[in-house]
């Protein structure tokens, strides 16, 4: 493969990277919220059974704060792997997001395997034919699934009376771009007689910089430069739920730390009580320069 | 689909009409009997001409901000421009800190998978009405986000986000509709991405309210303003909650037998109690109540007579963050003054979540005095051995409301229910129920609030899936002979079921009665002579 196929993908794991930490950086340096969670919350332990907190406990600030992390994961998992709050409350579009969604997973653990022989086939090691049929057909299954999937939630887009009020171009581009994407490497691996050998291949080649070392054809050129395109594509879209859920969840829906008097989160608060108030509404008695501090203890303007 | 659904397109709510959206009898979600005749439900009232000729009433068929029409275009622009300039000041660090992160988020990771509008009551009663969806509103404020306040919107928005043009009918629906909308956040507890249609409803209450004034008078000018102004939202000032307090003593003590006698300004008391003081005025028996269990259970308690200290309303939670500041600052300098051990909320299910969850990141250093819901007190003391109880006295049909404000959004489920199931030996749950549970309907203020015909509203609507498990609790004894009680710890959801009750005849017919927790302690205990409980309309 050529320079500029190289290039493209080096290009798109750069902008990938860049965009996911650009992202994660920016909501995580928000002002501290104020706080908003919603039960149950998994590390509130047994009482999550029921939804509860330990605002059920008297005196519940003596108590010491243990968010119990294996109830978290016990909730987190199914959710991340088995899409259980679509199950629950959505199945129909479940029946299509899930394989969509487990097919990508299945496909990145596929690249993952793929860079994992590459990696150890520059040392001429070699995992042996049960390492490529494990590869074969996880990469086979997934690329089935989220084709599947994806034609699924396309066809919902198109065909769904409740859907496509809110179903606007750039969903349609969005789920086409991955059809496309998934229709390529099909070809690409078809073309090949469904040998893992050039996609092998082109991990060497990415990890030695050797580019001469590999010629693709031209589906196969096709196929790597629009998955790189898509890798970039994700997170600058509302698709980068994928890491943004961490904040949605864990930082939101399930942050129920208190303030403390002298602690971490208080320091916060009394940072974002100085911003100033510019609101413009006559009872907010706002002029851009006194901050939500004195605007608190102030008594509301004559009106 | 009814044709109106199909139909149905966002950027239809720029276009002007009469009226975007109506809501048919026939459309309602059918109840159980005694109410299972569709052609028992009275039809709307419909909102005068003059109502719609001198107000923007083009959203439904209800009305609730009253926003004047404006005179010429001018005006209209201009109103507009404030709007957009709010909406620039609401994805502001400085001005909207309190809840930027998570308003950013829901705007930007929505996948419009409509998940949330299967767990809306409001969509769900209405016969799934598109307007209604909770994702509608969210997605006209988001369209307008991406087109009018990002970078490049005005070429890319329409093809990435949708398109929407922002006029002044935009805007007056988007006001209105925001008002269709209890906060309870049952969508945000089911959005898999984690995406809060209800903080974006709240969101656009605020934009209104903080930047160019619009509110309602219940809401702000006879709530918040008021309780600021005179220390309750009642009108009570110090004297006349003395008064009202004293006499309910009086009151309670005929009733008991024993000294009952609330302690004002106790310095260094265990526990300072809050009422929400709607509750001294139309449901004097609760506060009486917990007078007498406190009493009775030898609490170090008081009261404080500070302005606003014996209100622990904060309305600012449904519309305004720094009306919702102001009164949790004056909530804790009255706790800080007297040096109590902490502030107990009484039966009010938004106090709780105000001062206890909101109010924790508002309140530092030794205004960060520990606040406590009464349900735990009351838990402690009813399974505690200070007094004895006698379940039978409760032994009639009851059901327990869970508040949205104390249950899904803070945590508050089991203390309520270890004392119904101890006191109360026929005690039904609802379906759903715990942080399940579905909103009275009353939910962010709408129980205060019954000027045109917004009642009906809250009748058909809002309050339509809470009629329904009520009647689905009682079902088996639904029969007049047998009296059933609604046990709701919160005032704004009692007013709710009680106007819902009285409007369907549903005491007259079916002897439901509703009341808080603290008097059906109160009714059990054995010190007490029976009958505190009166089985008579309120």
């Amino acid at each position: 493969m050529d320079f500029v196929t190289h290039l493209i993908t080096y290009g798109a794991l750069a902008v990938f990277l860049a965009a996911v930490i650009v992202r994660f950086v920016r909501i995580q340096r928000l002002p501290l919220h104020v706080r908003w969670e919603v039960y149950p919350v998994p590390h509130e332990g047994a009482r999550a059974e029921h939804g509860g907190s330990r605002l059920e406990d008297t005196d519940w600030w003596k108590n010491e704060r243990k968010p119990d992390k294996v109830m978290e994961l016990r909730f987190m998992i199914p959710e991340m792997v088995l899409l259980k709050a679509l199950w629950e409350h959505n199945r129909r579009l479940w029946f299509r997001s899930f394989p969509f969604h487990f097919g990508l997973y299945l496909l990145a653990g596929f690249a993952g395997l793929l860079a994992l022989g590459a990696l150890l086939g520059l040392f001429e090691i070699s995992l042996g034919l049960p390492f490529t049929l494990l590869t074969t057909g996880i990469g086979f299954a997934g690329a089935v699934l989220a084709a599947l999937g994806a034609l699924g939630l396309w066809w919902m887009r198109l065909t769904d009376a409740e859907l496509k009020p809110y179903t606007t171009f750039s969903h349609h581009f969005n789920l086409l771009f991955f059809l496309v994407a998934l229709g390529l490497l099909f070809g690409a691996w078809g073309e090949a007689g469904w040998d893992l050998a050039p996609f092998t291949a082109f991990f060497g080649t990415l990890m030695t910089g050797r580019f001469a070392a590999f010629e693709g054809t031209p589906l196969m050129v096709s196929t790597v430069v629009v998955w790189s395109l898509l890798l970039a594509y994700i997170p600058l879209t509302h698709m980068s739920h994928f890491f943004v859920k961490w904040f949605t969840w864990h930082k939101i829906r399930w942050d129920d730390e208190p303030n403390v008097r002298g602690g971490r989160i208080e320091k916060m608060i009394q940072k974002a009580l100085e911003a100033p108030v510019s609101w413009s509404a006559p009872h907010i008695g706002a002029d851009g320069k006194k901050s939500w501090g004195d605007i608190a203890v102030e008594e509301l303007p004559e009106q | 689909m009814s044709d109106k659904k199909k139909k149905f397109r966002i950027e239809d709510v720029s276009k002007p009409s009469e009226q975007w959206m109506h809501v048919d009898n026939a459309d309602l979600m059918p109840l159980p009997a005694p109410l299972d005749d569709p052609a028992s439900e009275p039809d709307w009232t419909p909102l005068s001409d003059e109502t719609r000729e001198k107000y923007e009433a083009s959203l439904d068929d209800t009305l609730l901000l009253n926003i004047p029409k404006p005179e010429t275009k001018e005006e209209e622009d201009e109103l507009v421009r404030k709007f957009l300039s709010g909406m620039q000041k609401l994805f502001d660090e400085a001005n909207n800190w309190p809840f930027l992160r998570p308003l950013l988020m829901s705007m930007e990771h929505c996948a419009n998978c409509q998940s949330c509008s299967e767990s809306c009551h409001i969509y769900e009663a209405s016969g799934e009405n598109p307007v209604y969806r909770p994702t509608c509103r969210s997605e006209i404020l988001r369209r307008i986000y991406h087109k009018y306040l990002k970078p490049g919107g005005k070429f890319f928005a329409k093809w990435r986000h949708g398109d929407i043009d922002l006029n002044w009918t935009t805007v007056s629906r988007l006001a209105e509709l925001a008002y269709r909308c209890n906060l309870c956040r049952r969508c945000a507890q089911t959005c898999p991405i984690g995406a809060d249609n209800g903080l974006i409803a709240r969101e656009i209450r605020k934009v209104f309210s903080q930047e160019l004034g619009i509110y309602t008078p219940e809401l702000h000018d006879n709530g918040a303003a008021l309780q600021m102004k005179v220390g309750s939202s009642t009108g009570m000032n110090t004297l006349v909650v003395k008064d009202n307090i004293e006499f309910i003593d009086e009151e309670m003590e005929e009733q008991v037998g024993f000294k009952v006698e609330t302690r004002w300004d106790v310095e260094g008391a265990d526990v300072l109690l809050m009422h929400n003081a709607g509750e001294i005025m139309a449901w004097p028996e609760n506060p009486g109540a917990f007078a007498v269990t406190l009493e009775a259970a030898g609490v170090n308690w008081t009261m404080a007579s500070e302005p606003l200290a014996y209100d622990s309303i904060n309305y600012g939670l449904f519309y305004d963050d720094v009306m919702l500041s102001k009164v949790v600052v004056r909530h804790a300098m009255a706790a800080k003054k007297l040096g109590v051990k902490k502030i107990v909320m009484g039966e009010c299910g938004h106090a709780h979540k105000a001062l206890t969850i909101i109010a924790d990141r508002v309140l530092t250093g030794d205004l960060n005095i520990p606040r406590e819901s009464s349900m735990t007190l009351l838990r402690d003391i009813v399974m505690g051995d200070k007094i004895k109880f006698d379940p039978s006295r409760n032994d009639f049909p009851v059901t327990l409301h869970d508040p949205c404000n104390m249950v899904r959004l803070m945590g508050v489920v089991e203390p309520q229910r270890e004392i119904v199931r101890k006191l109360c030996p026929q005690f039904r749950e609802m379906t759903p129920h715990g942080v399940d549970n579905y909103c009275c309907g009353g939910g962010s203020g709408f129980a205060i609030h019954s000027k045109h015909n917004f009642e009906e509203w809250r009748f058909k609507i809002s309050g339509r899936k809470k009629l329904e498990q009520i009647l689905g609790a009682f079902q088996e004894c639904m029969d007049p002979e047998t009296p059933k009680y609604v046990c709701a710890p919160c005032s704004n959801c009692k007013g709710q079921i009680r106007d819902i009750l009285a409007h369907y005849d549903l005491w007259e017919k079916n002897k439901i009665l509703y009341g808080g927790l603290v008097e059906l302690i109160v009714n059990a205990m054995e010190d007490v002579p029976p009958g505190f409980l009166e089985w008579e309309w309120h």
